[in-house]
């Protein structure tokens, strides 16, 4: 007979729900599921020891538990906060939280170079995912971005520093995946960055998903560089027989050719099963796979404008799929750039677009 | 005379040697506290009311009573001598002049908390420390109050000597506990806390270097007569590293009873302010705390006199109060540029954030720019109001205090030198020739009847 599970309650944003003890408010909120689920940059659930880092999903609990209903006296990491029986968290309800999320948004768009027009991983970016949810148009640092000494990791994987938010899941992905990791962050604080310190390729079988996990454009797939927008290729489940992993991907094909390979990912954008650099990096030919069929893509996401799951195309205007907002920011690069014409040759555009083109762009407006 | 229980021998020809720390009385309290029992030591903690003098001012006793005894699992006991808050310079005096206190110290506490490995964590540039460190530890052993069976009791113990690599953040405990597994120095996300999972992920208490020496007196004389020194929640003494435009800068052990007043202006003490000048502000406990101007430093907002201690030190919260911290206390004459010096502060915390949240990382560098663009008399008012708002959402909201305490100084100069950062502002070139001065910072405060 199966033990009981030992369950607490939990109530987030007004909403209750019964979760294993152990779980953390982060967990039981994606239980629930829907706007009540904080964002979350740097957490992931398949990496030991993740999470806390980034400050996106700060909560407020405004009661501790039912023993001690206290509230915490600051806003919580709900990723790496356990859930006590009768504890109170408030999400989408505090402004508090509200304020600080924007505060932490502000910070991560920073230094950032909101170079999306050239950027690989745009249509499929958290940070622009939540750059539209909480971003300001405009932005209040005046200074000059960041930059990095460029660093090559070989064949496989380009990395672009200037992107990165420092989340550590690609080295917590090489630590936990890889039996030597062989990159890592130098240095502290502002000037902080992903590395080999002695310049070397990645080339462990498996390096190959850290590609995945990055939230951001800094770690892309060097054999899709440049090749196309995400949300003009289709991407659909296949499989092939693989001594090394469970060899279950997602192709990224534009007509019958296929650009890209990755693993496979769950609603909260996580791989599912990690697969090796041959199926990711080898096996560009649809007859090295059995295709199964479409993956599954959130309608709301840029990705199924390629509508070839359903040919009904959504009624809302962009303006009503976004709860009324208007967004400005990233689209706004993306028309002064003009990569979204499929006719332009990407690699051929000089450069990144730069704060000034942006601040340019909307002072005009 | 003030009460000297850390400092009494410092100036003992020799006393950084084993014969004459031992003739001056020393190795008492190990002799005392090895026919003790364990928790009995921490009983005499508790009892003296001892509070941690690394910043943060946790009851020591109280934290060694939270450390987790799983059997089977080694406990840990680490000393942090990292000492990288700029303005604190006491543990470096304790360390040079008086090693055995430490050690003896260390003896007792490792003793008290089944620590049979002890370490002490100390700031790389501290490197001609670790030799006079080391060279104590080997006459200790050599006079067998440390190592296999001390004194016969049974008790086994090793102190190590790790010496960090240059960062600040690695004062942070949990950092610290990373740098001294061999990794990178980043602060833990808590909990678990230290006393639960530590180093190595065995139960680990870690104190400051002056903590750890105080309960050699603590042994010496009880618990409950350390408790009579001091006032309040403020027992025993204190070092204070007092530097700035004073005329004595140095380190000096006080009673917690005597007032800001007299530490400053006293020839015992700092001796007045320099070349005849007159008090601007001062930050009372190192850089992290608030800064205050004179006449709040002197005074609290309900008029009566300051005292050097923990509660009086933060009458008034951050509003008209500030902290005793570490003990570093910087002042600043009339000729000090408050915009500047909130500059210096804000480099350095940039410098030193560990990089690991995002608060931290983008708020510390954004909040040096402005400064300096401020400073520079390239500022606007709506910087200030800028700088108000970055701290404020960096503050409480990082994963470790180095955010909270790269956010206070900014806060604390905005809030009470408002005036200063609009001048400079508004007189653009004056403030590159110019100093804004003592103007009313001095000023008898107004105190509602
Ligand atoms: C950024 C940062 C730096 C710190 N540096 C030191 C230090 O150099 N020495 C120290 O004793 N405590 C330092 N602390 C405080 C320690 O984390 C810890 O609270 C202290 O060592 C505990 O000892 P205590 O209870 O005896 O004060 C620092 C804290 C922070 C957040
Ligand atoms: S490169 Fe990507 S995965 Fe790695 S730390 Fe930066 S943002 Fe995170
Ligand atoms: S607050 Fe600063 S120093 Fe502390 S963990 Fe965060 S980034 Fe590192
Ligand atoms: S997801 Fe929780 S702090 Fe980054």
């Amino acid at each position: 007979m199966a033990e009981a599970v030992k369950t607490v309650k939990v109530t987030i944003d007004n909403i209750t729900v019964d979760v294993p003890v152990g779980t953390t408010i982060l967990q039981a909120a994606r239980m629930i599921g829907g706007d009540v689920v904080p964002p979350a940059m740097c957490y992931y659930s398949k990496l030991q020891g993740s999470g806390g880092k980034c400050r996106t999903c700060l909560v407020e609990v405004s009661k501790g538990s039912e023993a001690d209903p206290r509230p915490m006296p600051k806003l919580v990491a709900s990723c790496r906060t356990g859930v006590m029986d009768g504890m109170e968290v408030k999400n989408m309800t505090s402004p508090k939280v509200e304020d600080a999320r924007n505060g932490v948004v502000e910070f991560l768009l920073l230094n950032h170079p909101l170079d999306c027009p050239v950027c690989d991983q745009a249509g499929e970016c958290h940070l622009q995912d939540l750059g539209y949810q909480h971003g300001k148009q405009g932005t209040r640092y005046e200074f000059k971005r960041r930059t990095f000494e460029k660093h090559d990791l070989g064949p496989y994987i380009q990395l672009h520093m200037t992107r990165c938010i420092l989340c550590y899941r690609c080295v917590f992905t090489a630590d936990q995946l890889t039996d030597k990791r062989s990159h890592g962050i130098l240095s502290r604080g502002d000037h902080a960055e992903i590395a080999t310190y002695i310049e070397k390729s990645l080339d462990n079988n498996f390096i190959g998903n850290v590609i995945d996990v990055c939230p951001v454009g800094a770690l892309t797939d060097k054999t899709f560089r440049f090749k196309n927008r995400v949300w003009f290729t289709k991407p659909v489940n296949a499989h092939r027989e693989c001594k090394c992993c469970s060899g279950k991907v997602t192709l990224w094909q534009r007509g019958e050719e296929v650009l890209r390979v990755t693993a496979r990912k769950d609603q909260w954008g996580e791989v599912e099963e990690w697969i090796c650099n041959e199926c990711r990096f080898e096996k560009k030919k649809t007859t090295d796979w059995t295709i199964e069929g479409p993956t599954h893509v959130s309608r709301h996401s840029v990705i199924s404008q390629g509508h070839y799951e359903n040919t009904i195309k959504p009624k809302e205007t962009f303006t009503a799929v976004h709860g009324g907002r208007n967004p400005q920011l990233l689209m706004d690069i993306h028309s002064v750039s003009e990569v979204n014409d499929p006719s332009i040759d990407l690699s051929q555009i000089n450069g990144p677009a730069t704060s000034d083109v942006y601040n340019h762009s909307t002072k005009q407006a | 005379m003030a009460t000297k229980l850390l400092l009494a021998k410092a100036h003992v020809e020799g006393i950084r040697h084993f014969e004459v720390y031992r003739r001056e009385g020393g190795y008492a309290a190990v002799e005392k506290a090895l026919k003790m029992e364990p928790a009995a030591i921490v009983e005499e903690v508790k009892k003296s009311g001892l509070r941690g003098r690394g910043g943060a001012g946790f009851p020591a006793g109280m934290k060694w009573s939270f450390l987790a005894k799983p059997e089977g699992v080694p406990r840990y006991l680490v000393c942090n001598a990292d000492e990288s808050e700029p303005g604190t310079f006491k543990d470096r005096y304790l360390m040079e002049f008086l090693p055995h206190l430490l050690i003896e110290g260390l003896v007792v506490s490792s003793f008290a908390l089944g620590s049979n490995r002890t370490y002490i964590y100390i700031r790389g540039e501290y490197a001609w420390i670790v030799g006079i460190l080391e060279q104590a530890i080997a006459e200790a052993k050599q006079n067998g109050f440390l190592g296999k069976n001390i004194l016969g009791s049974g008790f086994d113990c090793e102190i190590y000597v790790q010496r960090g690599a240059g960062a600040y953040i690695c004062g942070e405990e949990t950092a610290l506990i990373e740098s001294l597994e061999g990794k990178r120095g980043n602060p833990r996300i808590k909990p678990p806390f230290p006393a639960i999972k530590g180093l190595w992920d065995c139960p680990t208490v870690v104190n400051n270097v002056e903590t750890l020496a105080a309960v050699v007196p603590i042994m010496n004389m009880g618990g409950e007569e350390y408790a009579k020194i001091g006032v309040g929640r403020s027992t025993g003494t204190k070092l204070i590293s007092a530097c700035g435009n004073i005329n004595k800068p140095g380190v000096y052990e006080i009673d917690m009873t005597i007032s800001v007043e007299e530490f400053i202006y006293s020839d015992e003490y700092c001796g007045g302010i320099a070349n005849g000048k007159k008090l601007k502000a001062c930050i009372p406990g190192g850089s992290s705390v608030p800064i205050l101007p004179a006449n709040l430093l002197l005074t609290t907002a309900k008029g009566e006199p300051r005292l050097m201690n923990y509660e009086s030190l933060a009458d008034g919260g951050f509003a008209t109060g500030s902290m005793l911290g570490s003990g570093g206390f910087i002042v600043l004459d009339e000729d000090q540029c408050i915009v500047k010096n909130t500059l210096t502060l804000a480099r350095f915390y940039r410098h030193e954030s560990c990089g690991q949240c995002s608060p931290c990382r983008e708020g510390t560098g954004w909040m040096e720019k402005i400064l300096g663009k401020i400073e520079s008399g390239k500022g606007a008012i709506s910087d200030i109001d800028l700088l108000w708002d970055i701290q404020r959402k960096i503050e409480g909201n990082t994963i470790c205090p180095l955010g909270d305490a790269a956010a206070w100084p900014v806060a604390a100069a905005i809030r009470h030198f408002r005036d200063e950062f609009e001048w400079h502002v508004n007189n653009p070139e004056l403030c590159q020739t110019q100093n804004f001065g003592l103007a009313h910072y001095a000023d008898p405060i107004h105190v509602p009847a």
